[in-house]
């Protein structure tokens, strides 16, 4: 069973980290995901699990996950925007656990947008 | 939607919108195999000319479009299994939803994955608000607040660090597995 006890153990480590942090103050990626009835239906939430897991598996800190309403493109769901601190947006579509884990290792770490998943790609193939 | 995990996220992204601190959701199972899955917020409520429409698919705060399928979608699967959806909400007050499912019915949703829904909540909102979930089954009671892992952290550690996030998660497992294990909606 899950204790309270063992947060004190958490904050400890955690307390310990921080203060070395502290100096790092390098600009956050943002990571934007569709959260409204349309995109839970077309699938968010696992997307989000799936950016969230892969953040923390590759001990990423400068990366932020956020949620956003309905944009009005349904049939797109589950959109994600992709925000780098040179402030460029890559709208992705119809994104799934896996394109979200390419997209954290192409995109959010590397720096080279995902092509084939953007808004860009979907509207020609249209 | 595929389960009711995904309705209640629905839901609360209503109550985030409404600029809550407090959203508790409280999920209980009786003998008889009904399910009363209450959610709570403080946030700015609504008056309740409009709580009375807040069913109606074309009744929405939204000005981009005429539309807001959210409550009605959720009131839909409940009334198919003969339960019903009850929102009352006040200005300034709060609103509180309640659905009421009979998961014996054959049209039942399954109840999906709870876990994910509150840690998705809680993990996007890692300061604001606080949730709640308060689980009962005629076996057991669980509970998850945030407000108990916020004390116990002290105010320099947020929800955010990884290893908090690990243990909320593995936290909404245990309880859900405990109230509802082995049983299925």
């Amino acid at each position: 069973m899950k204790t309270l006890e063992e947060l004190e153990a958490i904050r400890q480590k955690t307390l310990a980290r921080i203060s070395l942090r502290k100096e790092d103050k390098e600009e956050a990626v943002r990571v934007v995901i569709g959260m409204a009835t349309c995109g839970i239906a077309a699938g968010a939430r696992p997307v989000l699990t799936a950016f969230m897991d892969e953040i923390g598996r590759r001990h990423l800190r400068n990366v932020q996950v956020t949620q956003t309403g309905c944009v009005g493109m349904c049939r797109l769901e589950p959109m994600v925007d992709v925000i780098t601190p040179d402030g460029n947006k890559v709208t992705y579509v119809k994104v799934n656990p896996e394109k979200a884990r390419m997209i954290v290792a192409d995109h959010v770490v590397n720096g080279h947008p995902v092509t084939e998943y953007t808004i860009g790609a979907a509207e020609q193939q249209a | 939607m595929r389960d009711l995990s995904l309705h209640l996220l629905d839901l609360a992204e209503n109550s985030l919108r409404a600029d809550a601190s407090l959203i508790s959701l409280a999920l209980s199972l009786q003998e008889d195999g009904a399910l009363d899955v209450v959610l709570e917020d403080d946030g700015r409520g609504m008056e309740q000319s409009f709580a009375q429409r807040a069913a109606d698919p074309f009744a929405t705060t939204r000005t981009t479009r005429k539309v807001g399928l959210g409550l009605p979608l959720a009131a839909a699967n409940a009334e198919k299994t003969g339960g019903f959806l009850r929102l009352d909400s006040l200005p300034g007050q709060g609103t509180r939803v309640h659905l009421r499912l009979m998961t014996r019915h054959v049209d039942c949703l399954p109840l999906g994955d709870l876990p994910e829904t509150m840690s998705t909540l809680v993990l996007t909102h890692p300061d604001r608000p606080d949730f709640v979930l308060a689980l009962r089954s005629p076996q057991a009671e669980g509970r998850f607040d945030t407000r108990d892992i916020r004390r116990a952290l002290g105010p320099e550690v947020g929800l955010q660090e990884p290893e908090v996030m690990d243990y909320i998660k593995q936290l909404l497992i245990e309880q859900c597995q405990t109230v509802f294990g082995g049983l299925i909606l």
